[in-house]
């Protein structure tokens, strides 16, 4: 087998706040390889973009702390580099693309002074090389006339443009692991649809791993490989798309996959996962689902579960699935 | 079953403002010319991409814009030509829930002068009488009695839109306005909310005029569904006959692009190309055609009507 692109091991981030420590990403460990989709799934506050943060080493400062773990990427340890090294590491071998791309691009220059700045940065181009790179990025995340959109500025572009010229950024070196936070979320159903066909497309080309952050499980059967579900900052379940949603052995996965509705499945009612998100700040001892779980047992309160595997590359962390 | 709401031929149009002068400029024809019912008792959906005249219809039904042209009738009476006091009682059966219960609720007042306001303003009635309406109205959303001394910011998302309903229906409303009601919402919330609004109807014979972008929740919820396309109506229908066979390729489109989680059913891969044009000058003919994998020479040049075809009305020259 070939090494993983990334591999991260036991991450561990806390956020100080007034009401206490919260375990943003407490001991996620997974790993991806060359041309391979994760997809990372779970509800606001579950650890999804803080651990997507902890990666780039871009978690907000001083009140979150990466406490603990590895990020390997390509076998070295990013955490341990220095933030001039770092610096060289963004970007150049791990891309972001986020959730807005209005807020990702600066609306006061060019789409062409923004797309030509990494390209400068990674490739030392200058002049009509430089542009005609440009181009040809602008024209690989298919946007039409691409000479003339350099000169266009951000609110000029539509939103499904806009996050094609962020696409554009993020593959400029091109990078290892490129991290998608919800890339899609603030784009219609049609203009997602091609946006992730665009995302495949350029995965394909440049052989990117490529961790996919939604809440969306549809976009997850779609594109992702494997997926990750988390819950309160750790991943419950993880394991091949198809098996994992036809399967699921976690009953948070299992509950979240049965609540959602279906084109052509006529119910009256949704199964609906009782309780709240938990407070982070005030998580329970055990396991942090038990208080919504409906196959509670006394053994999780106290106990928080370890990741067991349940199957072919397929892991949960359940009391349910461990044999006493 | 009775229509309590008859919406025929509304146009809404927003002039364009450039200049120092403020000339008009152009057009947008955010709706134009659409009809439809709802049902006593009913959910339709409304469903279509940003920018297709959703949002404009909603508040036309509300009252909170005048049409351009059209007429609204509510349980037979022309809402246009209503005086004030029909005006009041009209507004007064027709309630909303926005999308973000974090901007809908005043972080400075409790839950239950919240849920109140409506009765201030509208129902002259008794202290102790108001309050017991208060408690009543928490109970049927799921709330307990205590939320009342409460302040949004102390509740959940889903928590506070369960106030937020509440507050809808403090009036008693024919019709409630859902606008994207779960999808601010974490995932695992959404059905408790969506379960808590179908049996609302159930018990109350409230109406929903329910828009949403996600397509499996809308056919989920609604008796009929009408899919927008810049500011028309290209299908309207029965619920599962639109969703599960549409017919307009727009609609066909749309529901190929709500990603389902089942992996057995086979689908079909709609990827339509380029982007939905300018509401301020929509193509001529068929407003689709210039993305339509279907097109014919006529659709550049004539508009479709919206013709019967099984279970629902579409407008498209594949099935004149």
């Amino acid at each position: 087998m070939t090494p993983p692109v990334v591999d991260v091991r036991d991450l561990r981030t806390h956020i100080v706040t007034r009401w206490g420590t919260v375990r943003a990403v407490d001991g996620v460990s997974f790993a991806i390889g060359e041309g391979e989709t994760l997809g990372l799934v779970g509800e606001s506050g579950s650890g999804k973009s803080m651990t997507c943060l902890s990666l780039v080493r871009l978690v907000p400062r001083p009140a979150a702390r990466i406490l603990g773990g590895q990020v390997l990427l390509d076998g070295l340890d990013i955490l341990t580099r220095s933030e001039d090294e770092m610096r060289e590491i963004r970007g150049r071998r791990i891309g972001m693309i986020l959730q807005d791309p209005m807020s990702s691009l600066n609306p006061v220059f060019s789409i062409g002074m923004q797309v030509r700045e990494p390209v400068a940065l990674y490739h030392r181009l200058r002049g009509a090389a430089l542009t005609d790179r440009a181009v040809a990025l602008l024209a690989a995340v298919r946007i039409p006339s691409p000479a003339q959109r350099l000169r266009a500025f951000p609110h000029q572009l539509s939103g499904g443009m806009r996050q094609r010229v962020v696409g554009a950024m993020a593959i400029a070196a091109p990078p290892r692991l490129l991290i998608a936070d919800e890339p899609t979320t603030s784009l219609d159903l049609t203009i997602q649809a091609q946006y992730l066909g665009l995302l495949k497309e350029l995965q394909q080309r440049h052989r990117f791993a490529l961790i996919f952050v939604t809440h969306n499980l549809g976009i997850v059967a779609k594109i992702c490989d494997r997926v990750a579900v988390m819950y309160a900052g750790r991943i419950v379940e993880m394991g091949p798309v198809r098996r994992l949603f036809t399967r699921p052995a976690h009953p948070y996965s299992r509950a979240l996959l049965e609540s959602i509705p279906r084109l052509g499945v006529r119910a009256d009612r949704l199964a609906a996962i009782e309780g709240q998100p938990p407070d982070l700040a005030r998580l329970p001892g055990g396991c942090a689902f038990a208080p919504r779980c409906p196959h509670v047992m006394e053994r999780c309160r106290v106990e928080a579960p370890p990741e067991r595997p349940v199957g072919d590359g397929h892991v949960a962390r359940c009391w349910l699935e461990t044999p006493a | 079953m009775s229509a309590l709401l008859e919406v025929e031929g509304l146009i809404k149009h927003f002039p364009v403002r450039r200049g120092l002068l403020g000339r008009s400029t152009g057009m947008v024809r955010a709706v134009d010319s659409i009809s439809f019912t709802i049902e006593a008792g009913t959910t339709f959906g409304l469903v279509g991409e940003s920018g297709c005249g959703k949002t404009t219809t909603s508040k036309l039904v509300l009252g909170l814009e005048r049409p351009t042209a059209g007429a609204i009738r509510f349980q037979g009476e022309d809402v246009l030509t209503f005086d004030r006091a029909g005006l009041r009682r009209y507004r007064k059966s027709i309630q909303a829930v926005f999308q973000d219960p974090y901007a809908s609720l005043d972080p400075r007042m409790r839950v239950g002068a919240i849920v109140a306001e409506p009765l201030v303003i509208n129902e002259p009635m008794e202290r102790a009488a108001r309050g017991r309406r208060v408690l009543e109205l928490l109970d049927l959303v799921g709330l307990p009695a205590r939320a009342a001394e409460l302040f949004p910011h102390e509740f959940s998302g889903g928590q506070r839109q369960r106030v937020a309903i509440a507050r809808a229906l403090a009036l008693s409303p024919r019709l409630v306005v859902l606008d994207e009601p779960v999808s601010a919402l974490d995932v695992s919330i959404r059905a408790q909310i969506l379960n808590l609004l179908r049996d609302l109807q159930e018990r109350l014979g409230v109406s929903y005029l329910f828009i949403a972008h996600d397509l499996a929740a809308v056919a989920h919820m609604s008796h009929t569904i009408a899919v927008m396309y810049l500011g028309q109506i290209v299908e309207w229908g029965d619920a599962a006959a639109v969703a599960l066979e549409p017919r307009h390729p727009y609609t066909q489109a749309l529901f190929a692009a709500a990603l389902p989680i089942d992996f057995d059913t086979p689908r079909e891969e709609i990827v339509l190309s380029g982007e939905v044009p300018s509401p301020l000058s929509p193509p001529a003919g068929c407003r689709f055609h210039t993305r339509c994998p279907h097109v014919m020479p006529r659709c550049a040049t004539e508009p479709p009507a919206l013709r019967p075809a099984p279970d629902r009305l579409v407008a498209c020259h594949l099935y004149d």
